[in-house]
């Protein structure tokens, strides 16, 4: 076991590193960099090219890529990210501030989906081929197939512009810090609304489907044969003993999962003014705003990393049968 | 497969006749293999589907015929060898305004009369008798957008994904079949690339680019390799280790011909199926892209500039909305049900659970 978590721990740290040299290049290969995009304002010629010249110097621009690269190494190992070229902030406040609204959003679309998608796909699998089974497996497929960011600009048309019923930009209303608490709540769970709907409408029909499946097929399993033959109720071998079970392969289709809950949200988080994560890359990568690029990359990867590294043990844990010696 | 070849007394069939007969028997999935042939039909046929220029016509004596000349040009090169004739050449002529009956002329025009780059009617009109679908900020009409969008949408998915097929199977091959230091290196870089959260890739390799249809096409390919890749080499590591591989190499086939001939077409099926929900991707990935300005760039259409449009003048002009989200759904929704179907029809397993 410890051998097995050290192993993966190595090989992690060697894709992290090909990730950022990677990540690096592409942002420093890109032509036109933050300083001539800061300086293309200044109409004096040779003040402009001063100012420029500054600007690099400041950023650390006019010295070689890989001694650029290994200073950025230096300060991440001692926790530092750097500052914004843009509006020099510590990006690890920009990152912090978007953070939230990502993640808040993010996580109440997966409960949502698992509280929804888990009763309809165990009660699909016990009617396989019903009536309700095909309804409701039709209509999630199709659900499946609009677009996240089509399904959100429809419903910023129709519910948010011609009906008028729901806000659509942004997490707060004008006037919002002059609202009571419950004001303030009360308008901070109508901006989540349709936003979260969007992140989870389609997640609805992949997991219903893939708790169906992962069900169907331990059902078939001589040991909830065995339960049956103890005399066991419906409900109890369906609950306890199939489901459960049928639950392991839902870990890794989480830990999959995650990085695409992170990197979807830049066509929506845009559409909604959301202040998120997406938002700030899409923004940074306008500015060409390298330490927080950079950072981003950096960030999700090592999350990406991490889960899918959790998910893995947590396979181990519940599922006495894997083996991590060999 | 060989079963249902003997118990039905037909001669034995090949694979992809089996396969396409299969398919037939799937409603679902010839529904969008029908979508997806007409979405082809519509983008090749746009210029004679919707052009301010029409298909035939007789003007100041003499016939032209320059809807037809546009079709032709969509063949890369074609333009070097056909020219349009003198006056439809030129950017300034106008020849709805030169357009004279009394003077004999006459035209055949096409099925929608305005060109998608045309500026037709007063800007942000809603649908009318005119303008079906209406017309967007500049007063372009909607309509001829949409339909000249698909070829955009078309192109990018299928180029796109040919380009990651070349890649994914020339990668997921060597890394499959040469095993050692190859497969190392390429399975790590696999790992590396799919660290990164597919847009966010995009968008950084996107910034290299002016942004242009063909980049986006390229960039999509570059960055969505890897997953055939990783499905090419575990197929051919599994085939490699059959019997009917193992006899080819005691055969003293060379390891390159082994991998074409004998390893490659037997992956090549379950790669389709990828490619196929891969083509839907790069079609949503476009269109998202073109909505965020980094992909078509006006004046040209794309679904995704059209949806752009519409959120832009979400007050005033929401009938450009639903057009194009229903293109786009159409869209995935067909090629995803051909991917769902092909994966059916070719999946052994699944075959013999349904006997």
């Amino acid at each position: 076991m410890l051998s097995y978590i050290l192993r993966r721990l190595s090989t992690g740290l060697i894709t992290l590193f090909g990730i950022s040299v990677i990540s690096f290049f592409i942002i420093q290969l890109v032509p036109g960099d933050p300083a001539q995009l800061q300086t293309s304002q200044i109409a004096d010629a040779a003040v402009s090219e001063r100012v420029y010249q500054q600007l690099r110097e400041l950023y650390g621009l006019d010295k070689p890529i890989p001694v650029q690269y290994a200073n950025w190494v230096r300060k991440l190992v001692q926790g530092d990210l750097g500052s914004s070229f843009h509006d020099g902030r510590r990006v690890s406040a920009k990152i912090g501030e978007a953070l939230w609204p990502t993640l808040s959003v993010a996580l109440l679309s997966f409960m949502l989906t698992l509280i929804i998608s888990t009763p309809v796909g165990i009660y699909s699998a016990l009617r396989q081929g019903g009536g309700f089974d095909r309804s409701v497996s039709t209509g999630l497929y199709m659900l499946y197939s609009v677009p996240n960011y089509v399904a959100g600009m429809l419903l910023i048309l129709y519910l948010g512009v011609k009906w008028d019923l729901l806000p659509f930009r942004g997490m707060r209303s004008d006037g919002f810090d002059d609202m009571t608490t419950l004001g303030q709540m009360w308008d901070l769970a109508q901006h989540y609304v349709l936003i979260t709907f969007c992140f989870t409408f389609g997640n609805l029909a992949y997991y219903s489907r893939f708790i169906r499946q992962n069900l169907l097929e331990v059902v078939r399993q001589d040991y909830v044969r065995t339960a049956r033959a103890k005399g066991l109720g419906e409900r109890s071998v369906v609950l306890k003993h199939a489901f459960t079970n049928s639950l392991i392969p839902l870990i890794s289709l989480i830990g999959l999962t995650f990085p695409f809950v992170l990197s979807g949200s830049v066509i929506l988080e845009y559409m909604f003014n959301w202040p998120g994560l997406g938002r700030l890359y899409f923004e940074s990568v306008l500015q060409r705003d390298y330490p927080t690029i950079m950072a981003l990359n950096f960030i999700t990867a090592l999350l990406v990393l991490g889960i899918t590294f959790i998910a893995d043990l947590t396979y181990g844990l519940v599922d006495p049968r894997i083996s991590y010696e060999k | 497969m060989s079963a249902e070849a003997t118990t039905s007394g037909e001669p034995a069939r090949s694979y992809w006749h089996i396969t396409w007969r299969r398919f037939r028997r799937h409603r679902l999935g010839m529904v969008g293999l029908c979508v997806v042939a007409a979405l082809f039909l519509v983008s090749f046929l746009s210029p004679m589907l919707a052009n301010e220029q029409p298909i035939l016509c007789r003007f100041d004596g003499s016939f032209y015929y320059p809807a037809v000349i546009d079709l032709i040009h969509q063949i890369p090169g074609s333009k070097l060898i056909i020219k349009k004739k003198r006056p439809y050449r030129l950017a300034t002529f106008d020849f709805k305004r030169e357009f004279d009956p009394d003077r004999g002329d006459w035209a055949l025009w096409t099925p929608m009369r305005y060109g998608p780059r045309e500026i037709a009617a007063e800007p942000l009109a809603g649908p009318s008798s005119r303008h079906w679908l209406g017309t967007d900020q500049s007063g372009r009409d909607v309509l001829s957008r949409m339909v000249h969008g698909t070829v955009v949408s078309m192109k990018v998915g299928f180029l796109s994904m040919g380009i990651a097929v070349i890649l994914g199977l020339v990668l997921g091959c060597i890394a499959g079949y040469a095993g050692g230091i190859a497969d190392l290196v390429i399975s790590r870089f696999i790992e590396v690339v799919m660290c990164f959260p597919p847009f966010f890739l995009i968008l950084a390799v996107l910034a290299w680019f002016p942004p242009s249809i063909e980049n986006v096409m390229i960039v999509i390919g570059l960055t969505r390799w890897v997953g055939i890749a990783r499905f090419a080499r575990g197929e051919i590591l599994r085939i490699r280790e059959t019997d009917y591989a193992l006899a080819a190499r005691s055969l003293g086939v060379r390891p390159a011909q082994l991998v074409l001939r004998h390893l490659l077409p037997n992956a090549l099926a379950p790669v389709l199926v990828s490619v196929t929900f891969g083509i839907a991707v790069s079609i949503l990935i476009e269109a998202g892209l073109s909505w965020l300005g980094f992909g078509v760039q006006p004046p040209d259409p794309s679904w995704g500039t059209i949806l752009r449009s519409g959120y832009e003048n979400l007050f005033t002009a929401g009938h450009m909305i639903p057009p194009a989200c229903v293109a786009i759904f159409l869209a995935v929704l067909s090629f995803n049900l051909v991917g769902d179907t092909l994966r059916d029809v070719i999946d052994p397993r699944l075959q013999a659970e349904r006997a």
